[in-house]
């Protein structure tokens, strides 16, 4: 056993993970030749001779992918390489046609750098922690054809083969499941919203890695590691760390030795088996690929992506607790969804007065429509200035909120504005004095013994007859002016 | 330039290639690639103070394309140099997960 642990059994240990996070990038060609990219095409349609490595072909850099990658670098606070090189990974599987990976060895284009996460607060109303996970280094490479495994033979799809992979890899600076669940998720927000890649982790554009291992609390010697596969969603990733967390302790308190080795992941069944220990290894024997030229990047790329780099979403929640007062279950729904927090901030314009109430209507009453009507925002009938609009008939009185939610309801069936919604169905809230005056009156007649309470001092007398006046007036009442109306009768 | 390196190890070299060599052919790759080494160990003994290491001999960096989409091969192109195919892939035999 690698440390040293006098009575494992009583003792406390933690967990030190690091993870190897790989990220394909949005493009619509391929890391080294123009063949488009993409998801579910029938098997062997995305290929040319770069792709199926045949003889005489050479690669070409796509420059989207470098400013995608030096983007990612510059929104993470990485150090981006003044130079770097390509080299190849060399090693024989048929996922590469042409036995070997392009991929950065010793020259990564993203150095350091960090991952700003939120922990699991007390509840799910109430903010987390948060901290900063270090970075080791983000490298760019090429990705892997993919294999279908039969009972006799395996069947092999290039369509994947060279779409440009990110990989991503942190310090061992994560200690539980919860926190790798919290840096997936913060990393691929932050790469959503800046348009770097779809992060879909079931189209594989999202996958993870772990390295896993355990020590007594306080020790400084790293125990021995376990690197963890086929972790194929976020709540996978999470539920295979902490099952690896559980099995190491176990057997460490056991006095068992935990040997280095690749396990393997099973959602299905909750638990994880060896997939090849350390004897077997492999030797990629790297070098610098004689087809392709260096990187250099210089003040003048930094600075035009630089000026394109996105707000971080912790940024933005940030500033919307400050810019707007939202409070934290509002800007949890919004900050995570940059089109969502784009459209509520052009609902807003330039009033942060009506934000509160703009922040409602998205995060209650939008996102139910658009769930029950099956439709993304880009389909969504109702436009950033309706919402406006409907809060500043709300806000002058011209409706009353109860009203607001049917005219809500009409504004998203047919996309017309809430001004001309409630001058159709005449729902303007009723200020006319007269009309106002008789309804009163006539409460006032037919609740005599509501009358004798108020008169003899219940002041909530004055609701019962609220109820009769606004049902005559179809809820058009204004409140506000019915209460002073039946002050005055009642003390007249 | 003759005799075989004694950093080379034919046999590992061998598998990592995944060739299947004959004792004779191992003999005679081993003394080829021995020549081989040799000669690196010649280029070693060059004196490179002062001069920055480089991947390349040319001074060309940032050959790029911009990133527009061209035609692909048509899946029986692509098929073409397979030993065999099944419904638009190409057929290996089955082998372990192992490629890291």
């Amino acid at each position: 056993m690698s440390s040293v642990v006098q009575n494992p059994s009583s003792t406390d240990f933690e967990a030190v993970i690091g993870l190897e996070v790989h990220v394909q990038l949005r493009t619509r060609s391929k890391m080294f030749t123009r063949v488009p990219t993409g998801f579910g095409e029938p098997p062997n349609t995305l290929t040319d001779p770069v792709i199926l490595g045949l003889p005489g072909a050479l690669p070409v850099m796509n420059r989207e992918a470098l400013d995608k990658i030096i983007t990612t670098g510059l929104l993470l606070g990485c150090t981006i390489a003044p130079v770097c090189k390509w080299d190849r990974k060399n090693y024989f599987y048929p996922d590469s046609p042409k036995n070997y990976q392009i991929s950065q060895y010793d020259q990564p284009i993203c150095v350091g750098g960090s991952v700003e996460i939120e922990l699991p607060g007390p509840s799910r109303n109430i903010m987390g922690a948060h901290r900063q996970v270090q970075l080791t280094r983000i490298h760019l490479e090429e990705d892997v054809g993919k294999l279908n495994h039969f009972a006799a033979d395996s069947l092999v799809d290039y369509n994947r083969a060279g779409t440009p992979l990110m990989e991503i890899v942190t310090e061992p600076d994560l200690h539980s499941a919860d926190e790798v669940f919290a840096f997936l998720t913060a990393l691929r927000t932050a790469l959503v919203a800046a348009g770097i890649s779809e992060c879909d982790m079931e189209k594989g554009q999202l996958r993870c890695d772990a390295n896993i291992s355990v020590r007594p609390v306080g020790a400084t010697k790293l125990g021995t590691k376990v690197e963890l596969k086929n972790l194929n969603s976020i709540s996978g990733v999470r539920d295979g760390v902490a099952y690896e967390i559980k099995r190491q302790t176990a057997a460490v308190r056991r006095g068992e030795s935990i040997i280095q080795e690749t396990r393997r992941f099973d959602p299905e069944v909750g638990s994880s088996t060896s997939m090849r220990s350390k004897e077997m290894a492999h030797d990629y024997r790297y070098f610098p690929d004689p087809d392709l030229m260096p990187v250099k990047v210089d003040e003048a790329w930094l600075a035009r992506l630089r000026a394109l780099v996105p707000e971080l979403p912790f940024d933005k929640q940030r500033r919307f607790f400050e810019q707007y007062q939202l409070p934290y279950t509002i800007t949890s729904v919004l900050v995570p969804d940059r089109a969502l927090s784009d459209w509520f901030e052009q609902a807003v314009g330039g009033m942060p007065a009506r934000a509160q109430a703009v922040g409602n209507w998205i995060a209650n009453d939008l996102l139910r429509e658009l769930a029950a009507a099956g439709q993304t925002l880009a389909d969504c009938r109702i436009k950033p200035a309706h919402i406006a609009g409907l809060v500043a008939a709300v806000e002058s009185g011209v409706i009353s909120s109860s009203i607001a939610k049917e005219v809500f309801v009409e504004m998203f069936a047919t996309g017309d504005a809430a001004d001309v919604i409630i001058e159709r169905k005449g729902l303007k809230q009723s200020t006319d004095t007269g009309e106002l005056e008789k309804w009163c009156a006539e409460a006032i007649a037919a609740n005599p013994r509501s009358v004798a309470d108020f008169k003899s001092g219940n002041e909530k007398a004055i609701n019962a007859f609220k109820g009769g006046i606004m049902k005559a007036s179809k809820g058009k009442a204004n409140p506000k002016l019915v209460d002073e109306i039946l002050r005055r009768l009642l003390s007249a | 330039m003759s005799g075989s390196s004694p950093q080379l190890d034919i046999d590992y070299v061998a598998r990592l290639a995944r060739l299947a060599l004959t004792e004779a052919e191992k003999q005679a790759f081993a003394h080829q690639l021995g020549d081989v080494l040799t000669y690196i160990e010649q280029l070693k003994a060059v004196d490179v103070t002062g001069i920055e290491p480089t991947a390349h001999a040319f001074e060309v960096v940032n050959v790029w394309q911009e990133d527009v989409s061209a035609p692909a091969f048509p899946v029986e192109k692509a098929l073409q140099n397979a030993p065999a195919a099944r419904d638009h892939m190409i057929v290996v035999p089955k082998v372990v997960d192992d490629a890291g």
